[in-house]
């Protein structure tokens, strides 16, 4: 037999990754949850993807169907060409779930070797360790360490794996702003050398940063795919914070540039479609404002943007800062 | 079966203080004071064994049954912290791991076992070299069930509860068994231990009187709990990874 026997189509799925039309309920307290519904992705190797969404999203549940740790009801995955658990079997997926601790009673350096042994071409164990920045704490007992040496450590062992893909589910959570700009240097440090990545996040800031691409999801479906700088431009809002007293909620939501304004205590948020107008016309109307503060619009604005054309999906996203307005008034 | 995973397995569990106080400290403490007093009892219950082999042997359930069932709260351990899924997404096969936790609890159960050999040694047990490994290898056969039992334990319980869960079965199966002291030739509790594995570990000690220790129904008793055990395991993993 020669590899030119292999038919086109096989080929063709062998060089990426295939979610086709996966479907996953969960039996909940209230009848069936919904946690997918209808999820295609297809991701081509060396790619850098995030799965972008808010809690419940079905990010998790995805992951968990790619990796072979849950069989969808409906639809297929194929891991270059082949079935999860065979990837998985063949040591070509590495990754990091999003929660999980380390097994105690050995030295981090130690587990790092211990998993690396399961492996059939496993990266040095001192590579993986330095690529991690885990050095220091190499010879630390696994139960002595803090939730972001920890997190360092679950990448290390996921590093060490040397997959063809990497996936990580929310593996920034337990970190500060410098154990994250560590985290994703390293992570890509390690996406340069061809290796196809998948992580999932409900940071907007870091699918934009270290990702080619975000696929968007709400509500267990696909709202958005596409390359970040698109998907940015879709959510071109931001908010303006200011601390006002004494200001009605309506009056701010009327200025020029403001979409919508909600109170939080003294201080007042406004979503804006355009900062830059209404900030003048903020200072304007109201010299007193202080503590101003402007920011790019977080994932709920996104997600609002995106889906909340009334088709329902926008619903828990902007559901908050509606009702908070509706009560002040 | 990747063996420097087994020695790092190995290495935990060493490392772990109560695989220490349950299959070393206890029972050569007890042995010690127990059987040091009574070294000179030649005819333990009118059985024929000398009360130093009787309860080397009890000790030995005890310290080799508990090695086995840890294995159980390690299983749990690594569920708690989300450890087993970590595993699932690596070559290593469920069976595998089952490979290795046995393993494992089969290496320590062993050094429970050779300390308690050499603490009889020293009160004067002597049985000749056939014995010694015909016992053994009873021993050995006979903590097949125990491994099963653990194995389904940690698949049920959680960490917090799998150690008194533990302790309590522990304790039933050692007094059941006639590990604390014997249990006579006849009456009900003599009646029930013919149904209890850790009655026929203890039984292994009747090899000092020749013949076979294990009758027909000890036997039948120890494959029946392995079956039945080995189903209830396999059960208890399926519901468990069947789960989100």
């Amino acid at each position: 037999m020669s590899l030119g026997s292999i038919d086109g189509a096989q080929v063709g799925t062998s060089n990426e990754i295939q979610l086709r039309g996966l479907v996953k309920s969960f039996r909940g307290p209230d009848g069936p949850i919904r946690a997918v519904r209808g999820v295609d992705v297809r991701i081509a190797a060396g790619e850098t993807v995030a799965l972008l969404g808010p809690n419940g999203a079905g990010k998790s549940t995805t992951i968990d169907m790619l990796l072979g740790l849950l069989v969808p009801d409906e639809g297929s995955v194929s891991v270059f060409g082949r079935p999860p658990a065979q990837a998985v079997a063949e040591g070509a997926v590495g990754g990091m779930l999003q929660t999980g601790e380390l097994i105690r009673d050995l030295a981090v350096g130690e587990l790092v070797s211990m998993m690396a042994s399961l492996y059939p071409s496993p990266l040095d164990v001192r590579e993986a360790i330095s690529l991690a920045g885990i050095g220091e704490i190499a010879g630390q007992r696994t139960q002595k360490l803090s939730g972001g040496q920890t997190q360092r450590v679950r990448l290390a062992i996921a590093l060490v794996s040397n997959p063809q893909l990497l996936v990580l589910d929310e593996p920034t959570v337990a970190l500060d702003v410098e154990g994250r700009q560590t985290f994703w240097s390293t992570m890509r440090a390690f996406a340069a050398r061809g290796k196809t990545v998948l992580f999932a996040t409900h940071y907007l800031e870091e699918a934009d940063a270290y990702a080619d691409r975000a696929v968007l999801m709400a509500h267990g479906m696909i709202v958005a795919d596409g390359p970040t700088n698109e998907i940015r431009a879709t959510v071109g809002t931001r908010t303006i914070r200011a601390t006002l007293p004494d200001v009605d909620v309506e009056a701010l939501a009327a200025l020029p540039g403001v979409s919508s304004a909600e109170r939080r205590g003294e201080a007042m948020i406004m979503h804006c479609a355009d900062s830059d107008v209404a900030i003048k016309a903020l200072l304007g109307a109201h010299p007193d404002a202080r503590d101003i503060e402007i920011a790019a619009a977080g994932l709920e604005q996104a997600f609002l943007a995106l889906t909340g054309d009334g088709d329902g999906l926008g619903e828990p996203a902007g559901g908050a800062g509606e009702a908070s307005r509706a009560k002040e008034s | 079966m990747p063996l420097l995973y087994v020695r790092y397995e190995l290495l935990r569990t060493l490392r772990n203080r109560r695989f220490f106080l349950l299959s070393l400290v206890i029972p050569l403490v007890l042995y010690f004071a127990v059987a040091s007093p009574n070294r000179h009892v030649r005819n333990v219950d009118h059985s024929g064994i000398p009360f130093p082999l009787y309860y080397m042997v009890a000790m030995a359930t005890f310290g080799t049954m508990s090695a086995m069932l840890s294995c159980g709260g390690r299983i749990a351990a690594e569920r708690a912290v989300g450890w087993n899924r970590q595993l699932r997404i690596t070559p290593l096969s469920p069976r595998a791991y089952f490979r290795v936790k046995v393993l494992t609890g089969y290496m320590m159960a062993i050094i429970s076992l050779l300390a308690l050999y050499v603490s009889g040694l020293s009160l004067g047990v002597s049985l000749g070299a056939a014995e010694w490994v015909k016992m053994t290898a009873l021993i050995l056969v006979g903590l097949v069930p125990f491994a099963a039992l653990g194995i389904m334990l940690g698949h049920m319980l959680t960490p917090d509860s799998i150690g008194p869960a533990m302790g309590g079965g522990i304790s039933l199966l050692a007094l059941l068994g006639g590990v604390y002291f014997p249990l006579g030739n006849h009456g009900f509790l003599h009646n029930l231990a013919q149904y209890i594995p850790s009655y026929w570990l203890v039984q292994a000690s009747h090899v000092a009187l020749g013949g076979h220790p294990w009758s027909t129904t000890g036997w039948i008793v120890m494959a029946a709990w392995t079956v039945v055990l080995s189903g209830l395991a396999a059960r208890a993993y399926r519901r468990d990874t069947g789960r989100v």
